[in-house]
């Protein structure tokens, strides 16, 4: 907040440092401004081309209505297999994520040269889209639901790790310290200081992350890790939007009930 | 919590029975969804090539191909992580400015009755569940394959979160400014301009740029189905196996997303 004493600063209305702020603002605006047409250029992106294909999105749904209802049963299964992904995929994942998320919390007495490492990989591991995962072990283990549920045991690990070592530092330092005052050991810290507190936190964040892998789970399928992604992807391969509009609607009907139910959830736990 | 406390009223006891009841009925629909998950995903067996295949992976990544960083002519890695970048700072563009009307329709100060923000916000949500892989294939479906499809898409996946951080920042701010200019006689406009959009800008763009991270992220996996960038020659490169152009695609992503992970952490620090 250093000021040069201009005469504006003497008139109390006009706010001293206003002159040095406004130029550095409009300059900001300025290359704010050109980086988003450099990239309207090299994108060939206009909105020219929006209205242009309009009325192709316009008759893209109009086939999709009305959705073919009687697909329902057929794509029942796989959405449940679906869920089944993302329960999987969570749970798995955060039961890795524990001890990895004790490993770098710096308020537990582990040597930074442990803990810093952990949380380089931790932050690798999150750089890689949770599609990507599934590409992959799509090539090790096959098409198929598993490879899916391992792309996001993989995904899940990295929120649930990074969002609780997080809240783990951000605990109440008094108890550990009365625990460590009386002699306890380090498992006995973790045991009775750590867990009650950061329990609810950590059960909070894996309904987030089972919220996030539900509608990841849905779209899993485009590179065959099973669920539903797999039967959108034939019906829009096979020009059946009336096929794609019901299990797009029957995707958000589920997100949305399991949205609610994991909201009501955590409302309670935090 | 002990059994072995006696309770001190029969009320207390029964409490904690009710407790224990809940507890219980909870530890059993737990149990149960888990039963009814593990049936589903049967584990068909590791295929008899995966020990080659991941072997070949291994092998891939430790020798990423490093002919692929720069081809003159063509698709590389480099125009193609040029590519993601792009369509993710024009997609959060698009979202950061079309959001702003569904902030104001969605937050409770800025309108009378409650059903205006209410369907506001049931707008921003319906918006929200649509996974933007999804939207990317409406997209291409209307403009065809190519960067185009991936800006829109996440353009109006974005719209969903960011809606409601912004509303949420409107709803927050500090009344003061807005009732003197009230007070004052000016018009609603200009209460826009001059007690709410002070106020509000900083957070906006914070929150953009917050987008912005999650939006490089995904960007890279648009181009799978075909919306463009990075995932377009790493599609190509896994179906046929080549695994050394795959491990150096996956460098690339890495080192694209941690280096705007910092310019943007960089940006936020200075804006708040």
């Amino acid at each position: 907040m250093k000021t040069t004493v201009s005469p504006a600063s003497l008139n109390p209305a006009a706010s001293g440092m206003e002159p040095p702020r406004k130029y550095k603002q409009i300059a900001g605006w300025i290359i704010l401004v050109a980086v988003i047409v450099a990239c309207s250029v090299r994108t060939e992106a206009t909105p020219y081309q929006l209205i242009v294909g309009l009325p192709q999105m316009g008759s893209l749904l109009q086939e999709m209505f009305p959705p073919d209802w009687s697909y329902l049963p057929t794509i029942w299964g796989p959405m449940m297999e679906t869920l089944q992904i993302a329960i999987l995929g969570t749970t798995l994942g955060a039961l890795l994520a524990v001890p990895v998320a004790l490993l770098c919390a710096s308020n537990l007495g582990v040597s930074r040269w442990v803990s810093l490492p952990t949380r380089m990989v931790l932050n690798l591991v999150r750089t890689i889209p949770d599609l990507l995962f599934a590409a992959i072990f799509v090539a090790v283990f096959g098409i198929g639901p598993f490879a899916g549920m391992l792309a996001l045991v993989f995904f899940s690990f990295g929120i649930i790790a990074k969002l609780t070592f997080e809240a783990i530092e951000a605990i109440d330092p008094g108890p550990l310290e009365a625990m460590t005052a009386v002699g306890a050991n380090r498992l006995q810290i973790i045991m009775y200081g750590v867990v009650p507190q950061a329990l609810p936190y950590f059960m909070s964040y894996l309904l987030y992350t089972f919220e996030v892998n539900v509608r990841a789970a849905a779209v899993l399928g485009l590179v065959g890790a099973g669920g539903i992604g797999l039967l959108l992807d034939r019906s829009l391969g096979l020009f059946r939007y009336d096929r794609a509009a019901i299990i797009i609607l029957l995707t958000l009907a589920i997100v949305l009930v399991i949205d609610y139910g994991s909201t009501m959830i955590r409302r309670k736990l935090l | 919590m002990k059994s072995n406390t006696t309770p001190v009223t029969g009320k207390a006891s029964g409490s904690a029975f009710r407790a224990r009841i809940r507890f219980a009925l909870t530890a059993l629909i737990v149990i149960a969804v888990y039963y009814w998950s593990i049936q589903g995903i049967r584990f068909e067996g590791i295929q008899g090539t995966a020990g080659t295949v991941s072997k070949s992976i291994l092998q891939g990544f430790l020798h990423p191909d490093w002919s692929f960083v720069y081809i003159p002519e063509g698709e590389d890695l480099l125009r193609g992580l040029l590519d993601t970048l792009v369509i993710s700072i024009l997609g959060t563009v698009v979202a950061a400015v079309v959001c702003i009307p569904f902030a104001f329709w969605a937050s409770t100060n800025m309108s009378r009755r409650l059903a205006v923000s209410g369907s506001g916000k049931i707008a921003l949500s319906v918006i929200r569940v649509f996974p933007e892989i999804i939207v990317a294939i409406l997209f291409i479906k209307a403009v065809g394959p190519g960067s185009f499809a991936g800006v829109l898409a996440l353009g109006i996946h974005s719209v969903g979160m960011l809606g409601k951080l912004y509303s949420e920042t409107i709803e927050n701010i500090d009344r003061g400014p807005q009732e003197a200019l009230i007070a004052s006689g000016a018009n609603r406009l200009q209460v826009l301009r001059y007690a709410v959009l002070p106020q509000v800008i900083p957070q906006f763009l914070s929150y953009s740029l917050y987008r912005f991270e999650i939006n490089i992220r995904s960007a890279t996996t648009l181009g799978l189905v075909g919306a463009g960038g990075i995932g377009t020659p790493l599609i190509f490169a896994l179906q046929v196996r080549n695994w050394n152009r795959v491990g150096i695609i996956l460098l690339g992503i890495i080192a694209l997303v941690v280096l705007t992970d910092l310019v943007s952490g960089w940006l936020r620090k200075r804006i708040t």
